[in-house]
């Protein structure tokens, strides 16, 4: 059984497990209020799924790619909690929750704000049901989509709004299942730090 | 519940800072500063600060835990700054103490960083140089006027009571003391921070080689701005005297120029906030704040409150900085006096004001 977190749209809060499926999903599409809900979306998910945080086997969390200071948020807490709990982290890419499930070729594209997008490619799931990523994720102006993603006529596009943690949580439980390797345990923020270095102090006078 | 055992997270500005306290006593005090990717912009870049809190959380709380030799299950209550501070600093410590709180089912008190500051002075630090005696100083009495300077806040507080009644006399309505030290650092060519720079170059200068302006001083801005600062107006007069010089084609006494801006610095803090303290009849003066750290600044205190019989009070430097031990102190002066938790859908407020000790 994994709590999972996403916070790379909205923010999102599921109990999963492996045999039972979703037994609880809180989310607030809101991707702005990230700090003030998660604290109550993770209590409201673990009191509806009726499980104890000692019967977790883990947090899975969305590293991403989201808008850094929401995305920061869901990792923070997945990373608290699961400090708390004793219980280990396990890292996803937020675009896989989108394309779980989706056997045809897939573009998740979802919103990176100052007008570009993140997107991933899926070119099916595999035997076990996990999205196969084709390429990305990767961040782009919506315009230069068809140039950047490889053999971009072949996939389905979906803009995807919210991200699902419970779908997070689905192939956060296949990947433990089949001894298939987590995501990177770095946010994918696929941005530098907003920063230009002045070229020195301006003149005043 | 006297003793509380509280776990204190501080994520404001470029420190990540946990602390954990019983009652008043310091158990740990770990600080990860991200001060070092910050020196080649030259100051506090919010985005690099926020990466960082994310990577330094989980081994800081592994090593507070740890120094403290506490366990999570021991805690009777986790601490959080809520504000004030950079907002997308401020969300990592907000999300993460929500989340631990939940899995550990323990009470969470979110609270202001300022008020944090001026808790800091009622830890007391157990003494390891001469044994493991527990250094307890006189408990704070109130009122006091509370200065804090740091790179993120110049504020002057009138603490009535630590966790009931605090009031903001005035603040910084440009930029902040410490952030005025990296720009005229910059100006000089010394390297960020510039706190510690200004203060090493300034010790071989004259203090009164150059008149540079106190802000906010003349009668005219005094009616409307007794307890406010403004350092924006004394880092362009030094700019300006630098440019003059250069363009003359003569050497920058550097020595003179730190030592005389650093005068006007801490002239213009101490001269308000002793005022505050006699208009008001005060007789306490409370520093924190990082540039505390500057020795001219707790020189001019020491002399100035001696003068004028106000007692004054410094807590150890690594309490003064930014640190989750105070956030865990104020903390645990609320989980004393038996307040209710906070709510857990508070948010990150860059602006929390003092008056809002808890969130
Ligand atoms: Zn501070």
């Amino acid at each position: 059984m994994l709590l999972a977190i996403d916070t790379s749209a909205g923010a999102s809060v599921a109990v999963v497990d492996r045999d039972a499926g979703v037994l609880a999903e809180f989310t607030e599409p809101d991707t702005r209020r990230h700090a003030e809900v998660i604290g109550t979306l993770i209590q409201d998910a673990l009191r509806e799924s009726g499980v104890a945080v000692t019967d977790l086997s883990g947090v899975a969390v969305g590293m991403g790619p989201g808008p850094f200071t929401g995305l920061r948020v869901g990792i923070a807490a997945a990373r608290a909690f699961a400090f708390g709990a004793g219980k280990p982290v396990v890292p996803v890419v937020s675009h896989d929750a989108v394309a779980f499930g989706v056997a045809e070729p897939l573009l998740v594209v979802t919103d990176a704000r100052r007008r570009e997008v993140y997107w991933s490619s899926y070119s099916g799931t595999d035997p076990e049901g996990l999205p196969i990523r084709a390429s990305g994720p990767g961040l782009a102006p919506p315009q230069s989509l068809e140039e950047v993603v490889p053999d971009f006529r072949t996939f389905r596009r979906v803009d995807a709004a919210e991200v699902s943690a419970a779908s997070l949580g689905l192939v956060a439980e296949l990947l433990y299942l089949h001894h298939r390797p987590f995501a990177s345990g770095e946010a994918l923020y696929l941005r530098s730090p907003d920063v230009t270095l002045s070229a020195g102090p301006k003149r005043v006078s | 519940m006297t003793e509380p055992l509280v776990l204190g997270i501080e994520t404001s500005c470029d420190e990540t800072g946990i602390g954990i306290v019983r009652g008043t006593t310091l158990l740990a005090n770990v600080i990860s500063s991200s001060m070092d990717e910050h020196a080649r912009y030259g100051g506090v870049v919010p985005e690099v600060a926020a990466r960082a809190h994310l990577e330094a959380l989980t081994p800081a709380l592994k090593a507070a835990l740890a120094e403290a030799g506490v366990t999570l299950a021991e805690l009777d209550a986790v601490a959080v700054t809520s504000g004030p501070g950079l907002s997308g600093a401020l969300m990592v410590g907000v999300g993460a103490a929500k989340a631990l709180a939940v899995s550990l089912g323990k009470p969470l008190y979110a609270v202001n960083h300022l008020v944090g500051h001026v808790g800091a002075d009622v830890i007391s630090v157990r003494d390891t140089v001469d044994g493991p005696t527990e250094v307890r100083t006189r408990p704070l009495e109130y009122p006091t006027i509370a200065l804090l300077v740091s790179g993120g806040h110049t504020s002057l507080l009138l603490v009535r009571d630590l966790i009931s009644d605090v009031e903001l006399l005035g603040e910084t309505i440009d930029d902040a003391a410490g952030e005025a030290f990296d720009k005229v650092a910059r100006l000089l060519g010394l390297p960020y921070p510039g706190g510690p720079q200004i203060d090493r170059v300034a010790a071989s200068g004259d203090p009164k080689a150059i008149r540079f302006p106190r802000g906010l001083s003349l009668p005219k801005d005094m009616e409307k701005h007794r307890y406010d600062f403004s350092f924006s107006g004394l880092k362009t007069a030094v700019a300006r005297w630098v440019e003059q010089k250069r363009d003359a084609g003569e050497d920058v006494p550097i020595a003179d120029v730190a030592a005389s801006f650093r005068e006007a610095v801490v002239d213009v803090l101490l001269a308000k906030a002793i005022a505050a303290c006699t208009d008001l009849g005060v007789p306490r003066l409370l520093l924190g704040g990082g540039v505390v750290a500057n020795a001219r600044v707790r020189e001019v205190a020491a002399e100035r409150a001696a003068a004028a019989g106000i007692e004054l009070r410094i807590p150890p430097l690594d309490l003064c900085t930014d640190n989750g031990a105070m956030i865990a102190a104020l903390g645990a002066q609320l989980v004393a006096a038996g307040r209710a938790p906070s709510r857990l859908d508070f948010g990150a407020d860059s602006t929390l004001p003092v008056t809002t000790i808890q969130a």
